[in-house]
């Protein structure tokens, strides 16, 4: 593994790593969901370099957008 | 106190019984004995050029039926549980979408359209697959659905037309049977050149079928989450 590419793995599991632990510290939900699926998008990016493109498609699509729209629809049906 | 050490000593044990991951892996040099098989029999066998999607579709074409069968159960159970109609009439959204967002999501869904199905037709060629494909079309879908907040999906149509490709699987795989070697047997049409869109056998057909039904129940599943949320 060339350290370039050593540099973009860690990067981007840092990234997630942070993205993971806003989704648990912050107090407003939707901020919270948005950290989350920020943190299923660097997962997505993560899968693509370990040279997995199928899985990251599937994360990309559930993990980043079906999952935080579900999220979102529910947080809105239980505030009012 | 004793709460907040119990929780230490949990996250120390789950770091404990993660170390070996991260001490002894190393990187695997060769295959082992099933991967080697489908590595030299697969391209030979079924002519896809997408490894990955012969393992899923052919080889472990039961466990992708089971998987199909897991989502329908889950659609199934968000139905009943979302059952009951709200009392009161569906009142009008608060606000309209914005302006940027309608123009840009009229550019964008017809390319995610063509993204998606892409995607599943191409399932053995490139990276991606039913699942995939489905998912891309879903999230055109949803792009739809936030602009414009008025329409409705028919649930009666997204409903057919999953029941009915669910049913193609199920006769394809009994085809399978019965033309080949066994269940979900993809080898009963011809293989064809290797890299072209028509071949491969039947995987690209059950992978559209997979494809087409994974993003009608995702679309039923989510006009049936916001109808709830109206």
């Amino acid at each position: 593994m060339s350290p370039m590419v050593a540099f973009v793995h860690i990067a981007v599991l840092v990234m997630m790593i942070i993205a993971a632990f806003l989704a648990v510290i912050l107090k407003n939900l939707l901020s919270a969901v948005i950290a989350l699926s920020a943190a299923s998008l660097l997962l997505s990016l993560e899968f693509y370099l370990l040279h997995a493109p199928d899985v990251a498609i599937a994360e990309a699509g559930i993990g980043a957008a079906l999952t935080m729209a579900i999220f979102i629809f529910a947080i809105r049906a239980t505030k009012k | 106190m004793a709460k907040r050490f119990i929780t230490l000593l949990l996250i120390a044990l789950l770091a404990y019984m993660f170390l070996p991951f991260i001490v002894e892996v190393d990187e695997t040099s060769q295959l082992n004995r099933v991967a080697e098989k489908y590595v030299t029999a697969g391209p030979l066998e079924l002519g896809a050029a997408n490894l990955v999607t012969a393992v899923i579709v052919t080889y472990r074409g039961l466990d992708t039926l089971g998987e199909i069968v897991v989502l329908f159960i889950a659609a199934v159970g968000i139905g009943f549980l979302l059952r009951k109609p709200s009392k009161k009439k569906i009142a009008a959204p608060k606000r309209s979408s914005s302006e940027i967002l309608r123009t840009g999501s009229d550019f964008l869904i017809p390319l995610l359209i063509l993204f998606g199905v892409y995607i599943f037709t191409h399932g053995h060629l490139t990276p991606g697959g039913g699942f995939q494909g489905g998912v891309v079309l879903t999230s055109a879908a949803l792009l739809f659905m936030l602009s414009n907040t008025e329409a409705r999906f028919n649930k009666q149509l997204t409903e057919v037309i999953e029941s009915v490709s669910g049913i193609f699987y199920l006769i394809i795989g009994i085809l399978g049977l019965i033309l080949a070697g066994g269940f979900l047997d993809s080898r009963f049409l011809q293989l064809g050149e290797m890299g072209r869109l028509f071949s491969a056998g039947a995987i690209p057909i059950i992978y559209s079928i997979i494809g087409i039904k994974v993003g009608m129940e995702l679309i039923g599943i989510l006009e049936k989450l916001r109808k709830e949320e109206i």
